[in-house]
């Protein structure tokens, strides 16, 4: 199985893989996630990779080869689209973050990305993951929002996915986790 | 008990089971959490150093004193640690001494794509790459028991993909290593040419010895499989290469200097056709070919960027993936970018508007270079901002010095700033240098340094004065301000870039993404906005452009309150609490 989280850089996408890693541990097979550190959290274009099976050599999810994009911004989703298997999944936060090539007026921010990626060979969910998180208490719990969202889809129960989040978040936040996870779980 | 663990974190695990004690380093994307995580054992003395060079110093001297010792850095601290490293590999060592290295394929967060394995062959030095987690913790404990076993110091090669992933790894107990004897020894450890002619011979040696080795080390492996295609891969690429061609046969270095010669022509002439895959320069290709192993490398492959299995894949077989689809125009590109509240977005404000002249250097304010802010003339490396102000005065004269800055983080200022600017004073320059001074090294992840007051085990210390620092090198004008106070900010930039004397303008305000920063809730536009799009210049990643004008996306505004300033009627205000 190859998940690929894409975001904008601060959006807590290293976070996610953390989480989606460790609930993928509970099926007992081997597992890889590579992580972005450095420069490109500076609010550019970041991309993590979770992969498990019975062997993993690769840890990272090249293009064509995800079942999976988990993505926190609906510009991201369209620029990695290309990465999902032909019929793939695609979960996309429809929150828009201008980059700066739109912010300087460079380029337009292109529109109606949903429906563009919906006549695609992807099965798309939509939903707006950002309100989500705030309904939640805090805007950064979007990464644990579009969690609870693909849990809804995986073979990986729901109490491991829990167990996966308390092992990972720091437990002053944990409350709030809990309750930005049953907001995607149940869109 | 099995872990998922980032490459990273299994180096420093690695080392804590070997029985390190003494860790020294500079932060580096990719290799910072190693020295991060080996901080974390109460049982390690851990350090950030100001540099490279004084961090491997630091571990070379604990080496001498009987400790096992490492210091880790990224590619080009090995440039800045190079003068260390060529002697301690005559030196050898007491307690075993592992210098890890992170190179940056791709160059995610780096300045060049320098690859470290010349550095192996130039210094003498073995070097091992390890190809996951679970490697990098038991080379990391191979490398501490060959540098005592052949005394020498001993490579731990990364790049971004093995240092920044995640796999399982087995824990196991620290292993009880005593502390060495201290013997005094000078003809081993103090390296005048007397004592350095004989311990070139046994370098060589040394290395011969290792060659040897390395014919039956099970640090190189070989898979074999399909014979009719044989590669010859270390590290990451390995994986990539197993993942593109499962079934073909694999000679998987894991010692990558020296390299075996019987063992690879062994190997060579077991298969129909041999690749040689290897990112960045050949290296492994280059001593293929002068054993005379019938191999194929950068004929087929790139000495440039990352690889990857779509790429070997393609390279081998022809094969291209099949997509879900692709976007139907063009994607805007998202480059990384100054954050919302960045202390040095004042700054660069104000260097554009003043139109001057920008030397730059490396951290988060390299991207005070991109638009709108495009304030940046030139990054070279650590300390150059200075230095490089320095030589194009002395080019040009002093008054293309009336119109140029030298610009750097605190921490690179400590790193190697200084001395640029001692030259300033010592060769009477006129040089305006600011030190963006956010209390904390930014890019790499918030580390502390001498300037922050705290160890990298978050105890107090002694903190460096930077304004007494500057005035103890000569610099007599010396200003602090606030960059947010943007009209007083820009009349100081005037008037000590005006001054013919060096000057050195200290812009305090801490990192937006550090505690001591206290922003908090956020900034509106009302309707007061006459749509002059001043805002817009200050390139901050919360503020866009709609068909009506301006607006602050409240999720990203940290409420740092610099917009405010630039407002000329007085439209931005203060959503939720008070600051």
């Amino acid at each position: 199985m190859n998940i690929m989280i894409v975001g904008v850089g601060g959006q807590g996408t290293l976070l996610a893989s953390r989480i989606i890693g460790n609930a993928a541990l509970a099926l007992g097979q081997d597992v890889k996630v590579s992580e972005v550190h450095g420069m490109s959290q500076r609010g550019g274009s970041v991309v993590t990779y979770v992969k498990y099976g019975e062997s993993v050599a690769s840890p990272v999810i090249d293009e064509g080869q995800a079942d999976i994009i988990l993505a926190f911004e609906e510009l991201e989703a369209y620029r990695w689209v290309s990465y999902l298997k032909p019929g793939g999944t695609l979960i996309v936060n429809t929150h828009a973050i201008a980059p700066m090539p739109v912010i300087t007026g460079a380029m337009a921010y292109p529109e109606e990305i949903v429906k563009k990626l919906q006549e695609k060979q992807v099965q798309v969910t939509a939903c707006d993951a950002t309100r989500l998180a705030q309904e939640a208490g805090n805007v950064k719990a979007v990464n644990v929002v579009l969690i609870g969202v693909l849990a809804r889809t995986s073979s990986v129960s729901k109490e491991e996915w829990l167990s996966a989040l308390r092992e990972t978040v720091p437990p002053k936040f944990l409350d709030l986790n809990l309750k930005a996870f049953e907001l995607g779980y149940s869109i | 008990m099995k872990k998922l663990m980032l490459g990273n974190e299994a180096v420093a695990r690695g080392a804590y089971e070997a029985g390190v004690r003494v860790a020294a380093s500079y932060p580096g994307t990719p290799s910072t959490e190693i020295t991060e995580f080996v901080a974390k054992y109460d049982e390690v003395y851990a350090e950030w150093a100001p540099n490279e060079k004084v961090a491997v110093e630091v571990a070379v001297g604990a080496s001498i004193a009987g400790a096992r010792a490492m210091s880790c850095m990224k590619h080009v601290g090995v440039n800045v640690a190079a003068d260390p490293l060529f002697t301690a590999s005559y030196t050898g060592v007491n307690g075993g001494l592992v210098l890890c290295v992170a190179d940056d394929p791709g160059m995610h967060s780096s300045q060049n794509e320098q690859d470290s394995r010349h550095y192996a062959r130039a210094a003498k030095v073995p070097m091992l790459e390890p190809a996951d987690s679970g490697e990098c913790k038991a080379f990391m404990k191979e490398a501490f028991a060959l540098s005592e076993a052949y005394d020498t110091p001993v490579f731990l090669r990364l790049t971004t993909r093995v240092a920044h992933s995640q796999s399982l790894v087995e824990m196991e107990d620290r292993a009880d290593v005593p502390l060495k004897d201290y013997v005094k020894d000078a003809p081993k450890y103090a390296m005048v040419p007397a004592n350095a002619r004989p311990k070139h011979v046994l370098v060589e040696q040394r290395m011969a010895k290792l060659a040897e080795m390395a014919e039956t080390s099970p640090l190189n492996r070989v898979e074999m499989g399909d014979r009719s295609v044989g590669i010859i891969a270390a590290g990451i690429t390995y994986q990539y290469a197993k993942e593109a061609m499962p079934n073909a046969s694999f000679l998987k270095l894991g010692m990558v200097h020296p390299l075996p010669t019987k063992l690879i022509l062994d190997f060579v002439s077991q298969v129909d056709t041999c690749y040689v895959m290897e990112e960045l320069d050949p290296v492994i290709e280059t001593h293929c070919k002068a054993i005379g192993a019938k191999v194929i490398g950068k004929e087929k492959f790139t000495l440039l960027g990352e690889y990857s299995a779509n790429m070997i894949r393609a390279v081998l077989t022809g094969e291209v993936p099949q997509t879900a689809g692709k976007a139907d125009e063009p994607v805007p590109m998202r480059p990384p970018v100054l954050c919302p509240g960045c202390s040095h977005r004042g700054v660069f404000y104000v260097l554009k508007k003043l139109g001057l002249r920008v030397s730059g250097d490396i951290g988060c304010y390299s991207l005070g270079g991109s638009a709108p802010l495009s304030s940046i003339d030139t990054i070279v490396c650590m300390g150059a901002s200075v230095s490089g102000a320095l030589g194009m005065e002395k080019a040009r004269g002093a008054d293309f010095s009336r119109g140029t800055v030298a610009v750097l983080g605190d921490s690179t200022f400590l790193h190697s700033g200084i001395t640029g600017l001692m030259d300033v004073v010592y060769n009477k320059g006129t040089t305006t240098t600011i030190i963006l001074d956010n209390s904390i090294t930014g890019m790499t992840g918030h580390q502390d340094n001498p300037a922050t007051g705290f160890t990298i085990k978050g105890e107090p210390t002694r903190q460096v004065d930077l304004v007494q620092l500057c005035h103890a090198v000569g610099v007599d004008r010396v200003v602090v301000a606030d960059p947010f106070e943007l009209k007083e900010f820009e009349r100081i930039v005037k008037e000590e870039v005006a001054a013919e004397e060096p000057s050195v303008i200290i812009a305090q305000r801490p990192c937006a993404l550090i505690k001591k920063a206290h922003y908090t809730g956020s900034y509106r536009i009302n309707d007061k906005c006459k749509n002059c799009k001043m805002c817009m210049k200050l390139g901050c990643p919360a503020i866009s452009l709609t068909e009506s004008g301006p607006v602050i996306d409240e999720t990203q505004c940290v409420g740092c309150g610099l917009c405010p300033h630039v407002c000329p009627f007085g439209a931005i205000e203060r959503v939720g609490d008070a600051q």
